[in-house]
């Protein structure tokens, strides 16, 4: 792969909906998107994580997006999507409300979070990325996932 | 790399394996035909095929001990102990070399020219008398005669005889060409991927049946049910070839005895019994360190120097016994030494040291429990911390390690009898059969390992079944109390009110050397679950030990069973230490459940005594009291033992015993000694979690408490002995 394609790979974002906000995640990192899936309660779990799914025979913990950024609950009944990112130990599952299409984000347009954003959210977020007629937040995906931080 | 270089470090690894283990079966008995010939055949191979890749150093190094070994063979030359530990340090040299050849590509730097001058100094002759040299301290053996330097193994020790048929056939110059037609080397990856692939045949099988249940269709049934059995079969052959006999690690063990019984000047045979036992290649792995820890726990704590076993009356040389057998699917490993024991004295007098208990505690703790203090993080009772062991990392690793992978330890001793360590694990972690429970609407899978019994109460049974001690649902399983723990309790859900229940299903489960019953909703089936790890999100969940797929494609969790206990209070896991913090937390008052023996001193004084310092309970009519000096004594199992009244011991003025013409009388054992204590009438034995206030305690006495609804002194007896028998202090 040459230093161009790397290049605009880190550059491409797979974009999703949380609550009222535009979320990316590098593209890279995305092992593939899914659709809502069974999933296996797990008692006495962080409350963050929404239960075990299979997926073609690996269990794959998922992480409610909406608790995980102290965001509203998703309402009933309401449909999500898992975005699956592949880490050391396996895939991990975002549940996401909805999925959007894969974008460039120039590296220029991308803006620190500002202050003024609720400290919760905050935490999570690496970057700003100013689209056409929305904000784009890039995700700590990392942060994301680890219920310890 | 050279899939032809690869191939040389395997098989001279395991050339370097078979010359290692001959060598020391040589030392024990010189005389077995064929040994050192295998040896020499083995150098030999090593050397051919070094010299066909090019491997300089390994071939000069082999070439050196092949010269030696010539002479031994024709017997130019007497094999001393010296000779032996150069060709083992020989054999080190040669694995440095591989080592270096796998991961850099070529041989270390070392020019082992040190070695090189011993071998060669050795095969003249010249170095055979300062080994013969009976006061060399190096010679652990102290004799000139190689052929007594070991009494001659017992016929139980079996070392293997000589290896005629191993590389033997081989040309030396062709490594491979020596293995047998019916064997094929296969990439362990490979198995592992087998073994996957295997456990997800089998959830699709058990979908497959699962739709099949329902239908008429007889051809469609027939299929599913050959497809069953033949996945059965074909899961039972493929975890067949990821089993390796456990005498693959055993094997590097009489090395290890050697070298270490030489180190510390003590003489140890090494017996072994069922190396042909077969377990997964994972639990193999897992088990490797444990299994090495405890063998040079053994040497180095277990079996005394020759000089201390001439004075106990042992022979000199200590054995050091490694058995291993299948039973009730697991397979059972016993690693036993005929050394000095376990002095459970010294363990509590280090566990108070370390502040892991409190001394009020260790006087409690009975014999069992006191030997669970062994697998406490952070102590040691080596003396003198050595190379070998004494650093207080040890053996709460082994238990952890061991419990990982689903297995148990136990541990036996008898003072300067010896010690056994117990081990009990699964034959394989990968496919196990489970009992299916649902609790609040969730599928969860029990591994049936665990599992005792299932007990189901109907109708009044269910309603009164389960009693309540303090808030603790219990029920009475066979005249025994089974703590009764609820699943969806434990889960964090509504506790269920057993009083309103129309049936109650009872799994009892064995938890380490406890049962208790887990009431779950519904008991479902058995089946054979794939067990997949979770992820590191959710490890921290002691009271699940991985998830499954179940045959309707859902996940379901599994339950580890330990985890849950612990969850539940059933066994503590640091039980110990809990108890230290509950004392400063309640400022004196003790909340441990004790086993306490009850008994009446005169009209109306209560007393009780901690049932784990009981060591019999006797009846001794009075005439049988006698007298030495001022000292009341009776005859007991031909011992004179000495008589202590507790109405004297705890000045209560005129409370002297029972009337009647026999006393009861409590024994405590300590160090072989024994002392009976002359109480009143026995009144009972209880269970309870005694609220001790000890604002009046003295010597003997460590407060009182009410049970049973009465005003109870606690005595403790082997406080109140050691104060009227001094001779118990000092032992």
């Amino acid at each position: 792969m040459s230093t161009e394609t790397i290049h605009r790979d880190q550059n491409q974002f797979c974009t999703f909906h949380v609550d009222q906000f535009f979320f990316g995640v590098e593209v890279s990192k995305v092992q593939e998107v899914v659709r809502q899936q069974a999933l296996t309660r797990v008692p006495l779990a962080p409350r963050e994580v929404s239960g075990l799914m299979n997926l073609r025979g690996q269990i794959v913990t998922a992480i409610d997006l909406h608790r995980r950024l102290g965001l509203p609950e998703r309402s009933g009944g309401q449909p999500c999507m898992n975005v699956l990112i592949s880490t050391e130990d396996g895939a991990v599952s975002l549940l996401v409300d909805r999925i959007e299409d894969v974008l460039s984000v120039e590296p220029d347009s991308v803006e620190p979070a500002p202050e003024t954003l609720q400290v919760e959210l905050r935490r999570f977020i690496r970057g700003v990325s100013k689209q056409k007629d929305r904000l784009l937040l890039i995700l700590d995906d990392a942060k994301a996932m680890d219920l310890s931080a | 790399m050279d899939d032809i270089v690869k191939e040389f470090l395997v098989e001279s690894r395991e050339n370097l394996d078979r010359v290692e283990r001959d060598l020391v079966a040589l030392e024990k008995d010189p005389n077995t035909p064929g040994l050192i010939a295998g040896i020499f055949r083995g150098v030999h191979t090593i050397k051919g095929g070094s010299g066909f890749l090019g491997l300089a150093k390994v071939e000069s190094v082999s070439h050196a001990g092949e010269n030696l070994l010539s002479r031994l063979r024709d017997g130019k030359l007497v094999l001393t102990a010296e000779a032996v530990t150069t060709l083992l340090a020989l054999s080190d040299a040669l694995r440095q070399c591989l080592d270096g050849v796998e991961h850099t590509g070529h041989e270390p730097e070392q020019d082992f020219a040190a070695l090189l001058s011993k071998l060669a100094a050795l095969q003249s002759g010249q170095a055979a008398p300062v080994a013969a040299n009976p006061t060399n301290p190096a010679n652990s053996t102290n004799s000139t005669n190689p052929s007594d330097v070991v009494p001659p193994p017992a016929p139980s020790a079996k070392t293997e005889p000589a290896h005629p048929a191993a590389p033997a056939s081989a040309p030396a110059t062709s490594p491979g060409a020596g293995a047998s037609e019916s064997n094929v080397r296969v990439d362990v990856g490979l198995l592992d991927k087998l073994m996957d692939l295997v456990g997800e045949l089998v959830l699709a099988r058990n979908q497959i049946v699962q739709l099949t249940s329902g239908r008429e269709d007889s051809a469609f049934n027939a299929a599913s049910q050959r497809l069953n059995l033949v996945t059965t079969e074909l899961q039972e052959e493929v975890m067949k070839t990821r089993l390796q006999p456990i005498g693959n690690i055993w094997s590097k063990f009489p090395r290890v005895v050697r070298d270490m019984a030489q180190e510390l000047r003590k003489q140890v045979r090494l017996e072994m019994d069922g190396q042909q036992t077969e377990l997964d290649r994972t639990i193999i792995e897992a088990i490797k360190d444990p299994l090495t820890h405890l063998v040079r726990n053994a040497i180095d704590h277990g079996i005394e120097t020759p000089a201390q076993r001439r004075e106990a009356g042992k022979p000199e040389t200590g054995v050091l016994f490694l058995r291993a057998y299948h039973e009730g699917g697991q397979v059972n490993i016993e690693i036993s030494d005929d050394g000095r024991g376990i002095d459970l004295a010294r363990v509590k007098a280090k566990a108070v040291e370390k502040a892991l208990i409190t001394p009020d505690q260790a006087l409690r703790l009975s014999d069992r429990e006191a030997l669970q203090l062994i697998f406490l993080p952070g102590l040691s009772t080596a003396q003198k911390v050595t190379n070998v062991s004494g650093r207080g990392v040890g053996m709460d690793v082994v238990k952890t390690n061991i419990e990982k992978v689903g297995g148990s330890v136990d541990l036996q001793t008898e003072k300067d009898r010896g010690s056994t360590v117990k081990i009990k694990i699964p034959l394989t972690l990968a496919i196990i059969p489970a009992l299916m429970v649902t609790s609040g609407g969730d599928c969860y899978a029990i591994p049936q390992v665990s599992l005792v019994e299932l007990v189901r109460l109907d109708g009044g049974q269910a309603r009164k079944g389960i009693e309540t001690i303090m808030g603790t649902p219990v029920y009475r399983l066979r005249g025994n109390l089974l703590p009764i723990v609820s699943l969806s309790q434990v889960l964090g859900n509504a506790p269920c009110d057993f009083s309103k229940a129309e049936a109650v299903n009872v799994v009892v489960l064995q938890a380490d050397d406890r049962q208790f019953g887990l009431v779950v909703d519904q008991i479902n089936d058995t089946q054979e679950i794939v067990v997949k790890p979770l992820g590191k999100h959710l490890k921290g969940l002691a009271v699940f030990a991985g998830a499954t797929i179940l045959g309707d494609g859902k996940v379901a969790l599994i339950l580890d069973v330990l985890g849950l206990a612990q969850n539940a209070r059933v066994l503590s896991k640091t039980r110990e230490r809990k108890l230290t913090e509950q004392a400063e937390a309640t400022d004196g008052a003790q909340l441990a459940r004790q086993n306490l023996l009850l008994f009446s001193l005169g009209e109306d004084r209560r007393l009780a005594i901690d049932l784990g310092t009981v060591g019999r309970l006797e009846k001794f009519p009075r005439n049988t009291v006698e007298r030495a000096g001022s000292q009341e004594v009776v005859q007991y199992r031909g011992q004179i033992m000495k008589l202590m009244r507790l109405s004297d011991c705890l000045s209560y003025p005129g409370l002297d015993g029972e009337p009647g013409d026999s006393m009861q009388v409590v024994v405590y054992s300590e160090h072989g000694r024994s002392v009976g204590l002359i109480v009143g009438r026995i009144l009972d034995i209880v269970e309870d979690a005694v609220r001790l206030q000890s604002d009046d305690a003295r010597a003997g006495v460590l407060g009182k408490a009410v049970i049973q609804g009465r005003v109870t002194e606690l005595i403790d007896v082997p406080g109140l002995v050691r104060s009227f028998n001094p001779e118990f202090i000092s032992a």
